[in-house]
C-alpha cells in the first residue's frame, strides 16, 4: 500500500515537473525563432546582441513578468524587423519573484553569453540581481522595479519606472495643487516596501503641503481580503479622498466593500492601481471616478502607443499593462544607450556595461511611458507621472 | 454607531472562520488528522463556483450545488488516494502528505486558472441596478448590514446546528463518534471505519465549498492561494474553540473574528494579528484543551 502511494506521488511530482518544463519551452522557442538569420554577424555594418530579460513567469506575480516578457519580446521583434543596424538575441527566464532564483536565472542569462539585462522584474529579485550585477559589472535596466534599493548598489542599474518616493511626492503635490482642503485618509500594505515607501513619503510630503491626512489603516497580506474596519474607520474620520499605495487586486476589494457600505470618497492610486479595468469579473462600474498616476495608458491616443498595443493583444490577447510597456520602452532605451555610445555586438558585457553607464546620463528618449526620458547618475529616471481618472471604463485626462 | 459596525463586520468576518473551522474540526474530532488541504478544497470551490457563474452563466444556487457536488467528489478522492494508504503510519505522515496535497491543489488550480486574480461575482450582489448598497439599513442608514454577510451568519448558524443533530442522532454520526472514541473497538461493532472516514471527508469538503462560496461572495477575490490564509486562521479559530468540539468551532471562530476587527478599529491596523494570536496564546495557557475542547489524560 505504502509502495503504491510512494509510486503515485513521484508520479505526480513528474507530471508536475514535466508541466513546468513545457511552461518554459514556450515562452523561450519562439524568442529564439528569430534569431538565427543574424546570429552573431555583423550585417550591413549592423550588429546583434543579446539581450536578457529575468521576471516571475509562473507563481504569484507572474501577471508582471509575463508581460515584462512579452512587452520586451515586441520590441526586439519590432526591431529587428526594422532596417535598425542593431538587432537583438533574446531570452527570458523565471525568477518567481524569488531573489535567490533571479541570481540563479541571471547565472543561467550570463552562460548563455547575455550583454545587456533588461530585468528582474520585481523589487526584491531585483536588489538581489544588482548587487550581482554591479559586482561584474553588466548593464542591467530594471522596467518596473520600483525601489531605490535596487539602484543603490551600483551606478551601472538604471531603472524606467518611477521611484517610489517620487509617486509619493507626486500623488501629495498633485492632491495640493487640485484637490486642496481634501481630508484623506491612507490605506497601504505595511509589509510590502512598495507601497510603505510611497506611503512614507506621501505622508511627509502631505505635511509640507498643509494637506489634512485624517486616518491611516494598514493591511498586510494575509489580511488583503477585508477592509470593512478600515473603511468604517475612515468614513467615521470624516475622510472625502482615500490614497491607495496599493496594487490593484486588493483595491478592487476596497472599492466593492466601500460600494456595499455606501461610502464614496474619491480614491486615488498610484500605478499599483493600473491593471484595475482589465481584471477578469471586477464590475468597472465600481471605479468610475478613481484617479491614479500611471505613466502608461493603454488607451491613449498617441500612434505608437496605438501600434504597441494591437501588436501586444494580437500576440498575447490581452490589454498590455504598464509593466509591458516599462518593458518594451526597457528594450527602445538599451538600443538607444548602444547607439549612443557606439557598441559593437562582438564587445564583452563588462566593456558594454562602461560604454553604456557613459552615456546614460546624456540620453533621451521618447517612449510609451514618458516623452523625454532622462536618467540621473543613480540610476533614477526622470519623467513627468501623468494623473487621469477613470470615466466610463476607460482612463480620461482631468 | 461605529462600534456596532465594526461589532457587525468582526462577525461577519468570524461566521466565515467558523465555517471553515466547523470542516476543520469534524475531520479531526472523527480521523484524528489535520486536513491542512481543507483551505484549498475552499479555493476549489471558489473557481467551480466562479465558473458556473460567470462562464456557464448558472444561477448562483446551481453554482454552489455544483461546487458542493464538485468538491464532495475531490474530498473523497483526496481521502483515498492520500490519506488511506496512511491510515496506520504516525500521524506525522498524514500531516505531511496534507502539506502536499495542498500545495498538488494550489499549483494544479494556478495551472488551469493561471495566476491572475479573478474577482468573484457575488451570490447576492453589493449593489443594485441605480448604484446603491444592498444593504440592510438600520438607525436611518448609520448603520449597514449586506446582506451577504447575514446569508453568511444565517448558514455559519445553520450549519453547525445541523452537524451537531447529524453527530448526535443519525447512525452514520453515531459511527462517526465511535470512530473517534477508538477505531479498533468500533471496527469490532461491526462499524466500517473506511467508510465512515470517507463520509466525514465527504461532508467537510462540501462544507468547504460553501465556505468557498460565502468567503468569496464577502471578499470578492479569487487566486490559487486564496483558500491558505483563511484556512490557517480558521484552524486557530478550531484551536481556539477546542479543536474536535462543533460548537467550539463556531464559538472560535467568531471570537476570533470579533477580536480581530475590533483590535483593528480601536487598537491597530498593524498590530491586529499579533493581537490575536495573543489572545490565542494567553487562552491555551489557561485552557489547553481550548474553550470547548475536552482534556482527555494519555493513557500509559
Amino acid at each position: 500500500m505504502k509502495k503504491k502511494f510512494f509510486a503515485l506521488m513521484m508520479t505526480m511530482v513528474m507530471v508536475l515537473s514535466l508541466a513546468a518544463c513545457g511552461g518554459k519551452a514556450e515562452t523561450s522557442a519562439p524568442a529564439d525563432s528569430n534569431t538565427p538569420a543574424q546570429s552573431g554577424e555583423t550585417a550591413e555594418g549592423g550588429s546583434t546582441f543579446k539581450l536578457g530579460t529575468i521576471g516571475p513567469l509562473t507563481g504569484d506575480a507572474a501577471i508582471y513578468g509575463q508581460a515584462v516578457a512579452n512587452g520586451a519580446k515586441i520590441a526586439v521583434d519590432e526591431i529587428n524587423a526594422s532596417d535598425s543596424a542593431i538587432k537583438f538575441e533574446f531570452q527570458s527566464e523565471d525568477d518567481v519573484a524569488d531573489g535567490e532564483t533571479s541570481v540563479n536565472a541571471y547565472n543561467t542569462l550570463m552562460d548563455w553569453g547575455m550583454q545587456v539585462m533588461v530585468g528582474p522584474t520585481t523589487t526584491g529579485a531585483s536588489i538581489a540581481v544588482a548587487a550581482k550585477a554591479a559586482e561584474e559589472r553588466t548593464f542591467m535596466l530594471t522596467p518596473s522595479a520600483s525601489s531605490t534599493d535596487v539602484i543603490a548598489p551600483g551606478d551601472n542599474v538604471f531603472q524606467v519606472c518611477f521611484t517610489d518616493p517620487n509617486q509619493g511626492i507626486a500623488s501629495a503635490d498633485y492632491m495640493a495643487d487640485n484637490m486642496s482642503g481634501a481630508k484623506i485618509a491612507v490605506i497601504y500594505r505595511n509589509d510590502d516596501a512598495y507601497s510603505q515607501g510611497i506611503r512614507d513619503t506621501f505622508v511627509s510630503q502631505s505635511k509640507a503641503n498643509n494637506l489634512e491626512v485624517v486616518y491611516e489603516g494598514t493591511f498586510t497580506a494575509d489580511t488583503a481580503t477585508d477592509f470593512s474596519v478600515q473603511l468604517t474607520a475612515a468614513q467615521a474620520a470624516g475622510a472625502d479622498t482615500v490614497f491607495l499605495p496599493i496594487y490593484y487586486q486588493p483595491a478592487s476589494v476596497i472599492l466593492t466593500q466601500a460600494a456595499a457600505m455606501n461610502y464614496a470618497p474619491t480614491f486615488f492610486g498610484v500605478d499599483g492601481m493600473d491593471g484595475i479595468l482589465t481584471m477578469e469579473g471586477f464590475d468597472t462600474a465600481l471605479a468610475e471616478g478613481v484617479m491614479l498616476l500611471t505613466p502608461f495608458s493603454a488607451d491613449a491616443s498617441d500612434e505608437r502607443t496605438q501600434n504597441f498595443v494591437k501588436a501586444y493583444q494580437a500576440a498575447y490577447g490581452e490589454i498590455p499593462n504598464q509593466f509591458a510597456a516599462d518593458a518594451y520602452d526597457g528594450v527602445y532605451i538599451v538600443k538607444a544607450a548602444l547607439e549612443a555610445a557606439g557598441c559593437t555586438g562582438d564587445m564583452s558585457a563588462t566593456d558594454i556595461c562602461e560604454a553604456l553607464v557613459g552615456v546614460m546620463s546624456t540620453i533621451s528618449v521618447d517612449g510609451l511611458t514618458g516623452q523625454g526620458m532622462t536618467w540621473a547618475a543613480t540610476g533614477e529616471v526622470s519623467k513627468a507621472p501623468m494623473a487621469v481618472v477613470i470615466e466610463n471604463g476607460t482612463y480620461v485626462l482631468p | 454607531m461605529e462600534f456596532l459596525s465594526y461589532l457587525i463586520s468582526g462577525i461577519s468576518l468570524g461566521s466565515v472562520y467558523a465555517i471553515i473551522a466547523l470542516g476543520y474540526t469534524m475531520v479531526y474530532g472523527i480521523a484524528k488528522m489535520l486536513n491542512f488541504a481543507h483551505g484549498d478544497v475552499i479555493m476549489v470551490g471558489g473557481y467551480i463556483s466562479f465558473c458556473a457563474i460567470s462562464y456557464l452563466g448558472l444561477p448562483g444556487w446551481l453554482a454552489l450545488i455544483l461546487a458542493m457536488a464538485v468538491c464532495t467528489v475531490l474530498g473523497i478522492v483526496i481521502e483515498g488516494l492520500a490519506y488511506k494508504p496512511l491510515r496506520s503510519a504516525p500521524s506525522l505522515a498524514v500531516l505531511i502528505t496534507a502539506i502536499g496535497v495542498s500545495y498538488f491543489l494550489q499549483n494544479t488550480a494556478l495551472l488551469i486558472w493561471k495566476a491572475a486574480p479573478k474577482v468573484y461575482p457575488s451570490l447576492i450582489p453589493t449593489t443594485n441596478a441605480q448604484g446603491e448598497s444592498n444593504a440592510l439599513q438600520l438607525f436611518n442608514g448609520q448603520l449597514s448590514i449586506s446582506y451577504i454577510s447575514l446569508l453568511t451568519m444565517a448558514s455559519c448558524i445553520v450549519i453547525m446546528i445541523a452537524l451537531t443533530l447529524f453527530t448526535s442522532k443519525t447512525k452514520m454520526g453515531k459511527a462517526m463518534r465511535a470512530c473517534s472514541e477508538d477505531k479498533g473497538a468500533a471496527q469490532l461493532m461491526g462499524i466500517n471505519v473506511n467508510a465512515t472516514i470517507s463520509t466525514t471527508f465527504a461532508i467537510g469538503s462540501a462544507l468547504a465549498a460553501i465556505a468557498g462560496v460565502l468567503l468569496c461572495s464577502s471578499y470578492p477575490t479569487l487566486q490559487p492561494t486564496t483558500g491558505s490564509m483563511p484556512g490557517i486562521k480558521a484552524f486557530t479559530a478550531a484551536v481556539f474553540g477546542g479543536i474536535g468540539s462543533i460548537p467550539g468551532a463556531f464559538l472560535g471562530g467568531l471570537l476570533l473574528g470579533i477580536i480581530e476587527a475590533m483590535a483593528k478599529a480601536y487598537i491597530s491596523t498593524n498590530l491586529a494579528n499579533t493581537i490575536v494570536f495573543a489572545v490565542l496564546i494567553v487562552v491555551l495557557l489557561v485552557k489547553p484543551a481550548g474553550l470547548l475542547g475536552k482534556y482527555v489524560p494519555e493513557k500509559v
